[in-house]
């Protein structure tokens, strides 16, 4: 029969849309409502020292748009106009300075494409499937194209001479807010590749990535990007701050816990079909889709299995892999019903192979809380619904 | 780096400019920012270290630390620091790391004594941070270390004695060894086929059914009651309440509205206005507000929210206070569209 759809004039064929400016700064339409951040009440105490989750079972690319990319606040997101931001370099350098927002950007400026991954991502699946959807297991993440100055070049500007010997000496990095949220990071690194930026995504950053200046620590875990970024001490060692002892800090099974426990190991999810994404089209070609992303470098590989790790097929990356970024995979299949036990595997430009929930208990146990870069099992049932799972 | 001949011939430069900058480029310096000052840096660098380095000369007794905790933490942390609902819990749990469950407070689990100082006194109370004095941050401290039977009830914590207190974990932190441990065994050509015997499903996330339902809908919900009881309220100026409402975000940490509310650290605040003081069932208020007579008149609420523990000496109520008489208008006003 003739899709009315088609044989039939349809009122947006006839009549006006909306003129330009009816949205001066666009939203998604209506119909896609719910591809929003969520948050699992249960796992704090309060919202404003919580976390939310990336849809990331609805997206594609590689690209987090910033209105729905995770937050993770510990006293909840500040408003600082660009004017009454300040930023001060003190501590082990030659002339302690305080920069302006605009003094900022007049230094040099880059643009890097990096993930930023809370090292509790798959926490809550250290002990057994939990959560019921990609967005929940993995959704702590976001993919962003920064514009920022070099910390190499701001630290240069305060001048390092006063620091000596750079092999051991640190960073003291701080935020503006209430929880101020301090870690400190090897001198190593902050020459290496971090980043102070203000834009995201071509855009100021959003009040709840750290708008107007937030750290970024490319492959480092994402207690590491301070927001409203404040000040930077240039110090002879670590300041052990709560963050860096109370928290993210991975207590093994012996009762010993591992601390600086910087990089985000290769990881990768299917994003769909999973839980909040099933397959919904009936049978014939499926387009199996997910990310993968190493603090180590570019992912070079993924594979994917449809039977829970018997046997594993190379999918297609959209493109060559970069460094510290989101790499999005395909594998353009076939799907007439039949179970699947859907499980991806990354590797990285290391050699890097993406381990199981097992290999990680082994050496780990269950109480690490963050570091779960384990490979995660989705069963998609004849109906096209999946589940979270764990298989022997 | 062009243009610096053109800033050499300008005439309006000043001559100290000039020279700042011909050694700025010299060091691939652009002469961007200015120098802080000794009182700038002394006002943001606060920072203690493992080593003491960063402390205030000064010093507080578990006794007074017993009061002050009393007043300032214990609505989430308990009055014996052992942390309320979903909080974190300061004291206990020794010996527990290696257990099933580890209970991960300052006595269990912090390796240094400086960490407890430094973080009590920049980022506590919670919603309230940076209004202790160094004193009272001593005392608080000392009344953890008392809650974890690490020090006796008549110690007092200073600058001077403080690196003398031991942490029972302070050994249990390993430098990160994924390098060894993992790295090295998992770097290896991944198995493609025939990879096991046979996979079974062994939990499913269904079994728990902890993933919450689709809060877009309950959102809606909110947002239509809030709208509904404004309109019902057409005296109150909407910019106002609007402007309340980001007021009210400093009072969110303990308070919450609307339907669905509870109680947290603080009593729900439904209804507020014209209720009886320290009425709202189910919230253990100080005894200064329990005893306290009368109702909660636009005066009355402003005169609290000016200067809380002013208005009423021993409120558990640890915020500072609004400074501005706007902002009290508008989360009076706020507070007045929720029944």
């Amino acid at each position: 029969t003739p899709d009315p759809l088609i044989t039939e004039i349809q009122p947006w064929a006839q009549v006006f849309g909306d003129g330009v400016d009816a949205t001066p700064y666009g939203l998604p339409i209506e119909y896609e409502s719910d591809v929003i951040r969520r948050n699992v009440e249960w796992l704090t105490a309060d919202t404003t020292s919580s976390i939310n989750f990336t849809p990331i079972h609805a997206l594609d690319g590689t690209i987090t748009p910033q209105g729905c990319a995770f937050e993770r606040h510990h006293s909840g997101a500040i408003e600082l106009r660009k004017q009454d931001y300040r930023l001060m370099v003190n501590g082990l350098v030659d002339t302690p300075l305080v920069f302006t927002y605009d003094d900022l950007e007049r230094f040099p400026r880059e643009n890097h494409v990096y993930f930023c991954e809370c090292a509790a991502n798959t926490g809550m699946e250290w002990a057994g499937a939990q959560l019921n959807g990609a967005q929940f297991t993995h959704g702590m993440i976001h993919n962003m194209e920064y514009t920022g100055v070099s910390l190499r070049t701001i630290l240069n500007e305060a001048g390092l001479g006063a620091a000596g010997d750079l092999a051991d000496k640190w960073v003291y990095v701080e935020g503006a807010d209430a929880s101020s949220n301090g870690r400190s990071i090897p001198m190593e690194k902050a020459l290496d590749d971090v980043l102070v930026a203000f834009k995201a995504n071509g855009e100021a950053l959003r009040k709840e990535h750290g708008y107007p200046v937030r750290l970024v620590v490319p492959g480092w875990e994402g207690n590491l990007w301070v927001k409203w970024l404040r000040r930077i001490e240039v110090m002879d060692g670590p300041v052990e701050s709560r963050e860096e002892t109370s928290k993210y800090t991975d207590t093994l099974e012996d009762g010993t816990s591992r601390k600086w426990t910087w990089v985000m190991d290769a990881k990768s999810v299917i994003t769909s079909p999973s839980p909040q994404a099933p397959i919904t089209h009936g049978h014939g070609s499926l387009v199996i889709t997910g990310l993968a992303w190493s603090g180590h470098g570019a992912i070079t590989r993924v594979d994917v299995s449809k039977d829970g790790g018997v046997t594993w097929e190379t999918a297609r990356l959209a493109k060559p892999g970069e460094k510290m970024a989101l790499t999005r995979f395909y594998l353009d299949t076939e799907w007439n019903g039949e179970e699947m036990l859907l499980q991806a595997r990354a590797m990285d430009e290391t050699g890097y192979v993406q381990p199981t929930k097992d290999q990680l208990r082994e050496v780990r146990g269950e109480n690490s809380i963050y570091h779960n870069n384990c490979i995660q099992t989705w069963h998609v049932m004849p109906n096209g619904e999946a589940e979270n799972v764990e298989v022997s | 780096m062009s243009k610096f001949p053109k800033l050499i011939g300008g005439a309006a430069l000043l001559a100290s400019t000039a020279v700042l900058t011909t050694e700025a480029l010299a060091n691939g310096k652009l002469g961007l920012g200015r120098e802080a000052l000794p009182e700038e840096i002394a006002a943001w660098d606060v920072d203690i270290r493992p080593d003491g380095q960063g402390l205030p000369v000064g010093s507080g007794s578990v006794a007074d630390g017993e009061m002050l905790f009393s007043d300032n933490c214990a609505a989430c942390h308990g009055e014996f620091a052992e942390g309320v609902d979903n909080w974190p819990e300061l004291a206990g749990g020794e010996g527990t790391l290696a257990d099933e469950d580890p209970v991960k407070t300052v006595g269990s689990y912090w390796p240094y004594l400086s960490t407890a100082w430094d973080y009590v006194h920049r980022s506590m109370p919670y919603g309230s941070a940076q209004t202790l004095t160094d004193d009272e941050v001593y005392a608080i401290v000392a009344y953890i270390l008392y809650s974890n039977f690490l020090v006796e009830d008549d110690f007092v914590l200073s600058n001077e004695n403080f690196l003398d207190v031991e942490m029972p974990n302070a050994d249990g932190f390993i430098i990160d060894d994924r390098a060894e441990a993992e790295y090295a065994q998992w770097r290896t050509e991944p198995c493609m086929s025939d990879c096991k015997d046979s996979v079974e499903i062994t939990m499913r996330a269904s079994v728990l059914n902890v993933t919450p339902e689709d809060e877009a809908s309950a959102d809606t919900g909110e947002a239509e009651v809030v709208q509904v009881a404004a309109a019902a309220e057409p005296a109150v100026d909407p910019a106002l309440v609007e402007a309340g409402e980001k007021v009210f975000g400093k009072c969110k940490a303990c308070h919450q509205v609307g339907e669905g509310a509870k109680n947290r650290s603080g009593p729900i605040l439904n209804g507020i206005l014209g209720a009886d003081i320290a009425s709202v069932d189910g919230f253990r208020y100080s005894k200064t507000l329990a005893e306290m007579d009368g109702v909660w008149t636009e005066e009355a609420l402003a005169g609290f929210l000016a200067d809380p523990r002013g208005y009423a000496k021993g409120t558990k109520m640890s915020f500072a206070g609004l400074k501005k008489e706007d902002d009290i208008a508008a989360v009076t006003a706020y507070l007045s569209t929720f029944e």
